[in-house]
């Protein structure tokens, strides 16, 4: 059994799908590795002062830059002649990739800079309590898209971030989610593997933010997958090589009542608004093409 | 053997970072920095310079790209100006926050709205409480020598903070003026390569970052503080080793011009200074007994030194290229507070001068004189024009008043 690099005693939530991902992420990477972090959850939890979770060298600086103070240690070990491998990996969650860091990922991908970047997509701002992010996804209650008379949640549909880190070019983007370990691990030692840009997208599901009880982690982010609303793909240089098929998708109602921030189209029960949510899972199963095999 | 050429102040900048042999430099562009990056470029593109080079996306990237090389122990430079120092200063205060060497140029530049391109200090000034250390330069060559010095100064094992060296924009940046280069190998004797065991490395994982509650953060920023004013001794120190490698003289915080038996002093940082120089000579010529003292060193701030330069009975004008929007000019602020805690009562007149590029010439510099003979005051802005203020044209001659205002007319 390898080293434990992030260890127990960090202060994360029981059954926080972000750090059982962030585990089996840097566990799949390995030792040699620079972990840049961004302010959120994952920062919070595993680093507060006078302790650390990570047996890693690991740094937080902002929220916003995590991608540009990647860039940077890369370019510094390049420099230096002290890589000796190492890889630097960039994490942060949705708000910090899709929003406030947006810009910082796009010139990180743009420039070709050698990081391994993983978004944690709980699909809201956590760590302040649960306000909308540009991933929230479509209908989603959070405290900043509250549900009243005149609106139903989050009214506009989660950014596409994979596409986004395609037309970059990136050369080796994946979705992945905690529900299948070993595809984590897969992905996270391909990425390690590429010298340049790479991203890999964990679906990451919060038991606070999204309303389940934290013992349904995993059952709640598999549902993601089969519904079809979180497609697990890879893609290298720009090529759809792989995905997670789902046979018989599960009705997106399936998700939806298996969480409360969905509540409000279920009771009472809102036919339109469940169908717009299906829409999109069938839009998934569409164009990654779900439920059939991928290429061997 | 030294090289010495007209140049402009920009490309003597660029040359001195050059022989500073920097790892990582990155930098996104705005006027008037953006002449200092371009030489750096070119120099890397035709491999005279090991480093890499990055064009980032904004400020805030290249600073960030800077405290990640930092971090993995790698030397580290960027410049900017205006804007961009304000879009990088959540960054600065985590680089000085964390404890991370790295030199960054201001090309001092106003700040918008409106939006102007020309000289001020309310760039630099804005972030003088990030816990950086700031030198403000006189010259092109002061301008050279002092990032030379920045880089030595920063990396100290005593201080490892970042440096900020501040440079009038277009009046440095742009300026031709004969400069005086070392050679390679005098400044690589001056300034060995960076050593610090306190970086990102894979065999000894260290958490950088952390974050501190209320049971530690306050002592986190007691010892900044501390080391911020470490340094001053650190400053001394290398300035006065640059002055027995270079022979130029270096080393003290504050400059003082024929300060000693003056009765009126201007007391200012800068380029400005140059011409507050030239005015003391004429103004000395016609039997007036003016003196100047300039800050080379701002932060930290050398209060003792300038305690010690003046005078109980000397009346004392500040000239401040910035100010703090409804308290008033800075520099004046501080030097009436050190000479408070020194308890002097030395009158102190807050001139603000020079925003957004308007000239402050040798004849202004006399016209102060003039003023600084009526009641002390703060924030009298000068040589505005009374046609453009509206209702607030009395306002503002009742600040700038008697003496000065019957002499112009």
């Amino acid at each position: 059994m390898a080293e434990t690099l992030l260890t127990p005693g960090h202060t994360a939530c029981q059954g926080c799908g972000e750090i059982l991902a962030a585990r089996m992420a840097i566990q799949a990477a390995g030792p040699n590795v620079i972990v840049v972090q961004a302010t959120g959850c994952l920062e919070i939890t595993t680093s507060k002062y006078p302790q650390s979770a990570w047996r890693v060298p690991w740094i937080h600086s902002l929220f916003e830059n995590t991608a540009s103070v990647a860039s940077g240690i890369q370019a510094a070990l390049r420099m230096m002649g002290t890589a000796d491998g190492a890889k630097v990996i960039a994490q942060g969650g949705d708000g910090a990739f899709a929003d406030i860091g947006f810009g910082a990922l796009s010139g990180t991908w743009e420039r070709g800079d050698n990081v391994l970047s993983i978004c944690y997509d709980n699909e809201a701002y956590m760590n302040t309590g649960i306000q909308r992010s540009g991933l929230t996804p479509t209908l989603a209650y959070t405290s900043t898209t509250p549900t009243g008379s005149k609106q139903l949640g989050n009214l506009r549909p989660k950014k596409d971030l994979i596409s986004i880190a395609l037309a970059h070019g990136v050369p080796y983007v994946a979705s992945a989610t905690p529900a299948y370990p070993r595809d984590i691990e897969r992905k996270v030692k391909r990425a390690m593997s590429i010298d340049g840009p790479s991203y890999i997208h964990l679906h990451s599901p919060c038991p606070l933010g999204w309303g389940f009880d934290g013992a349904k982690t995993i059952e709640v982010a598999k549902l993601a997958v089969q519904t079809g609303l979180f497609p697990v793909v890879e893609f290298v240089d720009g090529e759809l090589v792989s995905w997670t098929r789902v046979v018989r998708p599960d009705p997106a109602e399936h998700y939806l009542q298996a969480q409360r921030r969905f509540r409000h189209i279920l009771e009472p029960r809102n036919e339109e608004a469940i169908a717009q949510i299906q829409a999109v899972a069938d839009a998934n199963i569409r164009r990654y093409h779900l439920t059939e095999s991928p290429p061997k | 053997m030294s090289r010495f050429e007209l140049m402009e102040g920009s490309k003597a900048i660029a040359e001195a970072v050059a022989l500073c042999r920097p790892h990582v430099i990155s930098a996104y562009p705005i006027t008037p920095q953006t002449h200092i990056v371009e030489y750096l470029a070119k120099k890397v593109a035709d491999g005279e310079t090991q480093a890499d080079f990055s064009t980032v996306e904004s400020e805030m990237a290249a600073a960030s790209y800077v405290l990640g090389a930092s971090a993995a122990g790698a030397r580290t430079y960027t410049a900017s100006s205006s804007q961009g120092i304000l879009l990088m200063s959540e960054v600065l205060y985590n680089l000085a926050g964390m404890r991370l060497p790295a030199v960054i140029t201001c090309a001092n530049r106003a700040v918008s709205a409106p939006l102007n391109i020309w000289n001020d200090h309310q760039d630099s000034m804005a972030v003088r409480d990030a816990g950086l250390i700031q030198l403000y330069a006189r010259d092109a060559q002061e301008a050279a020598d002092l990032h030379i010095q920045a880089f030595r100064i920063s990396e100290d094992s005593r201080v490892e903070l970042p440096v900020m060296v501040c440079v009038d924009g277009y009046l440095i940046t742009h300026a031709f003026e004969p400069v005086e280069l070392p050679e390679q190998a005098e400044v690589d004797a001056f300034l060995p390569p960076r050593q610090t065991d306190r970086k990102l490395d894979p065999r000894h994982p260290l958490t950088f970052g952390a974050f501190a509650d209320q049971a530690y953060y306050m002592e986190t920023r007691f010892q900044l503080h501390q080391a911020v004013l470490r340094s001053r001794s650190v400053i001394e120190e290398v300035g006065a080793d640059f002055t027995k490698a270079f022979g130029r003289e270096y080393g003290k915080h504050v400059e003082a011009y024929r300060a000693d038996d003056a009765a009126a002093l201007f007391v200012g940082m800068g380029s400005m200074m140059g011409t507050v120089e030239d005015a003391v000579d004429e103004l000395r010529a016609q039997g007036k007994k003016v003196g100047s003292l300039r800050l080379r060193t701002y932060r930290p701030f050398p209060a003792d030194q300038i305690c010690a330069l003046i005078k109980e009975n000397q009346k004392v004008g500040v000239l401040d290229k910035s100010i703090s929007m409804g308290a008033g000019g800075i520099l004046a602020s501080e030097v009436r507070s050190a000479l408070h805690a020194g308890s002097m009562r030395t009158p102190v007149t807050g001139f603000i001068v020079g925003l957004g590029g308007r000239d402050v010439t040798a004849e202004t510099i006399s016209r102060l004189l003039q003023r600084l003979e009526g009641p002390p005051a703060d924030a009298v802005f000068v040589d505005l024009k009374p046609d453009l203020l509206g209702d607030l044209a009395e306002t503002w001659k009742s600040t700038w008043e008697t003496v000065a205002t019957t002499q112009r007319s």
